[in-house]
């Protein structure tokens, strides 16, 4: 250490240089009295951000030019297209410039995009219907509400029954509304969340069933597993539309939609069992071997001591199989069901409205993305809240 | 457990329904029950309900004329072929369609993967927005872009894009010249297949050399002269033996040449940059799970910032992104079938045709679901066996 000090105080360049050179003639102050001074803009400032984050290296001035030059070509006709000449008002095509966006194709078309072809005089039950999901969802997302248990189980029993009270309708002087009438937004969020529900839950059982040391319970959840992921969605779905019909004896015959939620929810429901195993597994063998020390039976010991533990490490793996779940119910409209997709490209082949195809494409890529951008956002959040760092 | 004291009593007895063993004996029994119950009260159901509505059963069908066409095959097919050989397009198409989407794919991936690290901050931007968006707009929407919006705008063929008078770009699709093979032409494959196993045994030896005396062979160089001379000569000596059938216009249509039709490429453009998406993710956390020592020690060794990247980080990262991105591949091929919405004659949409013209829903879908999960088992096959190879040792 010594010898490397006396060199770097002879060196020729380095005395009187640096701040603690005090028997340098140059030196200005006196020592520990010097001014604070910003630092050199070409190290700080926007010029030097510049230079390391665009133009580091020949390479990364190449890429740099690459990108802009792309951004170039493609952002300025989007924005002449979709503001400049974009057309808001009106009421049909013939209002809309034809060199931009046809934004009147959306806002005549707002009320099936979100509805269907549910009656007009009857959206209110859709948003009173909606309006109760949220809050019960609100409520039981919110930390600090207690009583999550009552919450959750009404949900689950009676909240079911008053949303198909509100939606089929036929009693209470409600208008009966077939399901071939429901569609858009609406659709897509009741397929969702009834697929949510019943994947979740028999995800739990199935990742148990396949983590059983009861041979038997735990190769018939596996091979159920294997088969489901082996597969396509759309062939669920399509053994759904016309297979599960033969399946059922004689006379019982359930709606297509319903049908759909049962395939959506079958479906999904071994991918949901693969996540919830992934945190399964990632539990120490000690939390099993403890909950049975202390006389817990298999149910009291999942439910009190491992699923707690384990949902909680499969939370990604959970988030990202929801939103595969909301990404995929898009693939309804090839069994016929208008969910926002199907609905928005019969609306696009209407020929009133024909070659409106992009101007509806962005508006359904908004809602998932704010959607599923925002369930990914939010379940990273979600993480952090329970990580108890063990 | 089976203990007796010495003088021969039992110690006490548990009552059955405490003892683990035959418990769980009893429970899986019970589950089995009910699953066989289930199955066999379905199976009835369905036999009862096919000869209630009159539908046969049987594979007999595929022998029959299907009587439907197909605008895309990779091998000859007409209306009067049987349902076997549909079944057979749209195998083909599927296969191919998958094929070309995990190639595009992995490109994708891997540059996108690596710019989302990069210290460029554009590069990083546009990579990050690429990535979001993709990930959270339905693969189905993307499809219906690329067909309906981006290539349903082309013009018609006689305003066709015209490139040199050989390749035309239309909302019918793509037209390029198509390859004749003239005599002798299967030599210059044959030569070129050859060189690579050259080129394979050499990388061995090479590794082999450096490994025992420390020697470095130029693989590099000689690799390339030696994957394209013989080749080029053969090509060359023969004559260059390949003719090009060129598109040209007749009417309406064009005639002659290669096709590729716009549902073809708008399922491969779509399934590749969604997939693209994922497998960015997968490249991007593998590369960050190395740790940062493994850089610093790599560069203060004396490689350059490339070579640390191909020679340390990225044979380490690689073992952490195969297991996702075989997944990733697994998903592009089963969401394959997705080209059924926009009429690309792969399996699903043949198989949606021969059911609404059988209405033998089990024996169709079941075969369609055979074929798939065959299809998804080779695959995770041969990137296990991929996997295996780039793992790292443990002593």
């Amino acid at each position: 250490m010594g010898a490397r000090g006396k060199s770097m105080d002879t060196h020729p360049e380095r005395a009187g240089a640096g701040p603690e050179g005090q028997h340098s003639p140059a030196l200005a102050y006196p020592v520990g009295q010097h001014p604070q001074l910003p630092p050199p803009v070409v190290q700080t400032g926007p010029v030097a951000w510049v230079r390391d984050n665009l133009f580091g290296s020949p390479l990364d001035i190449a890429m740099t030019m690459c990108v802009a030059w792309l951004l170039y070509t493609l952002l300025p006709p989007f924005i002449d297209w979709a503001f400049v000449k974009g057309t808001l008002f009106g009421q049909s095509r013939q209002d809309c410039n034809p060199d931009g966006a046809c934004w009147v194709f959306l806002k005549v078309r707002f009320d099936q995009f979100v509805y269907g072809f549910y009656p007009a005089g009857d959206h209110w039950r859709v948003n009173l219907t909606a309006a109760i999901l949220a809050v019960l969802g609100l409520l039981f997302f919110v930390p600090r509400v207690p009583y999550k248990g009552v919450i959750a189980l009404f949900s689950l029993t009676v909240f079911p029954v008053i949303a198909y009270v509100l939606l089929v309708g036929g009693v209470f002087g409600l208008e009966h509304v077939e399901t071939p009438k429901w569609g858009g937004v609406f659709l897509t969020v009741l397929v969702s969340v009834a697929g949510i529900v019943l994947a979740l839950a028999l995800g739990i059982v199935l990742a148990l069933g396949r983590q059983s040391p009861l041979p038997i319970i735990s190769s018939i959840c596996t091979a159920y597993i294997e088969f489901v992921r082996a597969v396509p969605f759309i062939t669920i779905l399509f053994m759904a539309s016309v297979m599960l019909p033969l399946f059922l004896p004689e006379g019982v015959s359930l709606e297509k939609l319903l049908r759909a939620m049962i395939g959506t929810g079958l479906f999904w429901a071994a991918y949901m069992a693969e996540a919830v195993r992934g945190g399964l597994q990632a539990l120490p063998r000690g939390q099993y071997e403890a909950a049975s020390a202390i006389g817990l039976n298999y149910w009291k010991s999942m439910s009190f001591i491992v699923l707690p533990q384990a949902l909680k490490h499969s939370i990604p793996g959970i988030m990202n199989t929801i939103i595969s779940l909301v990404k995929d119910t898009t693939l309804l409209l090839l069994i016929g069901i208008f969910e926002l997709l199907g609905i928005v490209q019969a609306a696009a082949a209407d020929p009133k409205w024909l070659g409106n195809y992009v101007e509806g494409y962005v508006a359904v890529a908004l809602v998932f993305f704010l959607f599923c951008f925002g369930m990914s956002r939010y379940s990273q959040q979600l993480e952090k809240r329970l990580d108890t760092g063990y | 457990m089976a203990v007796t004291t010495s003088n021969g009593t039992l110690p006490a007895r548990t009552a059955p329904w405490h003892d683990p063993r035959k418990r769980a004996a009893f429970f899986q029994s019970l589950v089995l029950v009910l699953v066989a119950a289930l199955i066999i009260w379905i199976v009835n159901n369905t036999l009862t309900n096919l000869a209630r509505l009159n539908i046969a059963s049987g594979y007999d069908f595929l022998e029959r004329r299907a009587g439907f066409g197909v605008p895309m095959n990779l091998v000859d097919y007409s209306p009067d072929s049987t349902y076997l050989r549909a079944f057979g397009v749209g195998i083909l198409n599927t296969l191919l369609v998958s094929a070309l989407g995990i190639i595009a794919s992995t490109l994708i991936g891997f540059f996108m993967g690596v710019a989302r690290l990069s210290t460029n901050w554009l590069i990083r931007t546009m990579a990050a927005v690429y990535v979001e968006g993709m990930r959270n707009i339905p693969v189905l929407l993307q499809i219906f872009f690329w067909y309906f919006a981006v290539l349903g705008a082309l013009p018609q063929p006689r305003q066709a894009v015209n490139v040199a008078d050989s390749a035309f770009l239309s909302n019918r699709g793509l037209f390029v010249p198509a390859p004749v093979p003239q005599d002798y032409f299967w030599l210059t494959p044959i030569v070129f297949l050859l060189s690579v196993l050259a080129v394979i045994v050499l990388a061995r030896w090479a590794r082999r050399r450096r490994e025992l005396t420390g020697q470095i062979f130029p693989t590099g160089k000689v690799s390339v002269a030696l994957l394209f001379i013989p080749a080029l000569v053969t090509w060359f000596a023969t004559g260059a033996p390949l003719a090009w059938n060129f598109p040209s216009l007749q009417g309406f249509r064009f005639v002659g040449g290669l096709t590729i039709v716009p549902e073809l490429v708008a399922v491969w453009f779509a399934l590749s940059l969604y997939t693209g998406a994922f497998i960015a993710e997968a490249v991007r956390g593998g590369i960050l799970a190395i740790s940062k020592g493994q850089t610093q020690a790599a560069r203060s060794l004396g490689l350059s910032a490339g070579q640390t990247l191909r020679l340390v980080i990225i044979p380490q990262a690689m073992r952490i992104i195969v297991p996702p991105v075989t997944n990733q591949y697994l998903s592009l091929t089963k969401n394959s079938s997705l080209g059924a919405a926009v009429g690309y004659p792969e399996l699903m949409s043949v198989s949606g045709t021969m059911l609404n013209q059988t209405g033998q829903a089990v024996e169709v879908l079941g075969i369609t679901m055979l074929v798939y999960g065959t299809i998804c088992l080779v695959i995770a096959l041969i990137m296990n066996v991929y996997n295996r190879l780039v793992r790292i040792p443990e002593r």
